[in-house]
């Protein structure tokens, strides 16, 4: 099943490639044309196509000079010698892409953490309680029709205002993002178990804590994990956007913001590729997770 | 002030009775839970806000937003004529036909579909909101460029969605097809297509609210001194909170009812779905 798929993946992950290179070509041909023509000059194609995969501020940069960009901000960076580690300076220097890849997330991670408890407990409270289901659910949907991306700035100006600031604030938009998916999921799941097991489970004298424990809970993880794995990637992008209107000191956020100020198209599209990355790896590492506790529980195929 | 409070607190235990007496009523009365929930919910907070003395600039109470609301409704219209008529529906169109026609042009081949499917959800997790510095860049300020992040946001949902639609008919029924010797254009239009349109209609569901938050986000990268993401930017400086809160409320109000108009179409078009009946 794995190895069926790998052939066709890197095949559409190649045509991605050549297509962004055509596009980078394609993009970036004016400029040259018009410098040329600026010189006095004419230009020919096998003439602008090398040159439009070096330019300094590209409409579109290739791939190979983001990549160069990622390894000079992360393995490849000159440590200067105020650090004592190679380590530290990772972690501290400005110039340094785990920097900032640290910021984003633990933001992130903190505003997920946040966001999985109230979701886990909303569900619990919906689906014991009919007062709470009846009132809540609905509420729970609208708040979603709010786009809290777009007010992000206003609840980190508030939050400010209130002694909350940096970490815990980004964390709190994480959380909203996140706690939706959680909760939807795991009220799904937490009912899941059919009429015939709780019955049984009622033949068995069991408080309402055991079915939980011993049924419910159990059988609601695969609706939770599915869940989780769309509330991770929605609490960086919001981490992200926290980061935009603060005038934050670091993180993938205030990366694309002072780029965009300052035309630095690599920096840009180096902090969107790390991003990027980053989303994959927590995603993927949740779905290891899965795969290890349903195999443990004996519910994986 | 403590009257505010204690005010707030009989409200409060008040909704909070009625709603639990509501809930063992009839299916009328279970309707009226969520109301009474949320109109509890805006008492308390217009409460909280004068009994705790609360100064506007962190959290404006919820009449001070309806007078803003109803004070600037020619900006605020000017605004959702640029962020929603201008940027939201073209971007949301054009996105969501994109992927629509995409699926439909590799349903053919299996090889691509296993490939780009892994692509596509991984796509549809990632932070696109960010290429918005890129895309005005290219399309600059006005609405062009907005559109454009609309559509790289709703793109890859309604393509991972409409390609998962498009594999739910049944083998039995493209059997069944393949002995009225249906072409290939028969079976898609009367049976995949149809099967594949509540899949469809999550995609564009999830899409909608997309939609939105794409735009706004964009106008914080630059825009015309127009559209609702601007007001909110400028309006923050200004710390004029009411204002922004009323930007939010026609955000919400606009997402709820662009969610409910494609709930509505869904209705209408796949009645015959079990979820629906």
């Amino acid at each position: 099943m794995v190895m069926r798929s790998v052939l066709p993946i890197t095949t559409i992950l190649a045509a991605l490639i050549v297509l962004w290179y055509a596009g980078a070509i394609f993009l970036n041909a004016q400029w040259e044309r018009d410098q040329a023509q600026r010189a006095g000059t004419t230009i020919t194609w096998a003439e602008i196509v090398p040159k439009t995969m070096q330019q300094d501020r590209p409409m579109l940069p290739a791939p190979h000079q983001v990549a160069e960009e990622i390894w000079k901000t992360t393995f490849g960076q000159r440590i200067p010698r105020r650090y004592d580690s190679t380590l530290e300076a990772w972690i501290h220097s400005k110039r340094s892409l785990f920097h900032h890849a640290w910021i984003t997330l633990s933001a992130t991670l903190l505003g997920f953490a946040m966001g999985t408890v109230i979701g886990l407990l909303l569900a619990i409270g919906i689906v014991h309680n009919r007062v709470l289901d009846l009132s809540l659910m609905p509420w729970v949907i609208a708040s979603q029709t709010i786009p809290i991306l777009a007010v992000a700035p206003m609840i980190i100006v508030v939050l400010y205002n209130v002694g909350i600031s940096g970490l815990v604030a980004k964390a709190s938009i994480s959380a909203y993002l996140s706690f939706f998916p959680v909760v939807v999921g795991a009220v799904k799941g937490l009912r899941s178990p059919d009429p015939m097991q709780l019955d049984l489970m009622r033949t068995y004298n069991a408080s309402a804590s055991q079915i939980f424990w011993k049924l419910r809970w159990p059988s609601s993880l695969p609706f939770v994990f599915a869940s989780l794995k769309i509330a991770v990637a929605i609490a960086l992008v919001g981490a992200i956007i926290g980061e935009l209107p603060t005038g934050a000191q670091g993180g993938f956020g205030a990366r694309m913001l002072n780029g965009s100020y300052y035309g630095q198209v690599l920096i840009i599209w180096s902090a969107l590729v790390s991003a990027a990355v980053c989303a994959g790896l927590l995603v993927g590492l949740i779905g290891l997770v899965q795969r290890v506790v349903l195999r443990r529980m004996g519910m994986s195929r | 002030m403590t009257i505010w409070l204690v005010l707030g607190a009989m409200i409060w235990a008040g909704g909070w009775g009625l709603n639990i007496w509501m809930s063992r009523q009839s299916v009328f009365a279970t309707g009226m839970v969520p109301v009474i929930f949320g109109v509890t919910i805006l008492f308390l907070w217009e409460a909280a806000v004068r009994g705790f003395e609360v100064s506007p600039v962190i959290l404006p109470p919820p009449s001070a937003v309806g007078e803003a609301l109803a004070a600037n409704m020619p900006t605020l219209w000017a605004d959702f004529v640029q962020t929603v008529l201008k940027s939201v529906l073209p971007g949301y169109a054009i996105g969501c036909g994109a992927a629509v026609l995409t699926a439909i042009a590799i349903d053919r081949s299996p090889f691509l579909q296993r490939g780009l499917l892994p692509i596509g959800n991984l796509a549809a997790a990632l932070p696109i909101v960010g290429i918005a510095p890129i895309m005005v860049m290219w399309f600059g300020f006005d609405w062009q460029s907005k559109a454009a992040v609309v559509v790289l946001m709703v793109f890859f949902p309604t393509l991972v969605n409409t390609m998962e639609g498009l594999a739910a008919s049944e083998r039995m029924q493209r059997d069944l097809m393949r002995t009225y010797a249906a072409s290939y254009g028969q079976t898609l239009v009367k049976l995949r297509l149809p099967a594949a349109a509540p899949f469809i209609f999550n995609g564009l569901k999830i899409s909608s609210t997309l939609a939105l938050i794409g735009a706004i986000v964009a106008e914080f990268f630059g825009t015309p001194i127009v559209g609702m993401g601007f007001r909110i930017s400028t309006e923050i400086g200004r710390m004029a909170l009411d204002m922004v809160w009323a930007e939010i409320v026609v955000a919400a109000l606009t997402g709820s009812l662009f969610y409910g108009l494609i709930t509505m179409i869904e209705r209408a078009t796949t009645f015959w779905h079990p979820s629906q009946r």
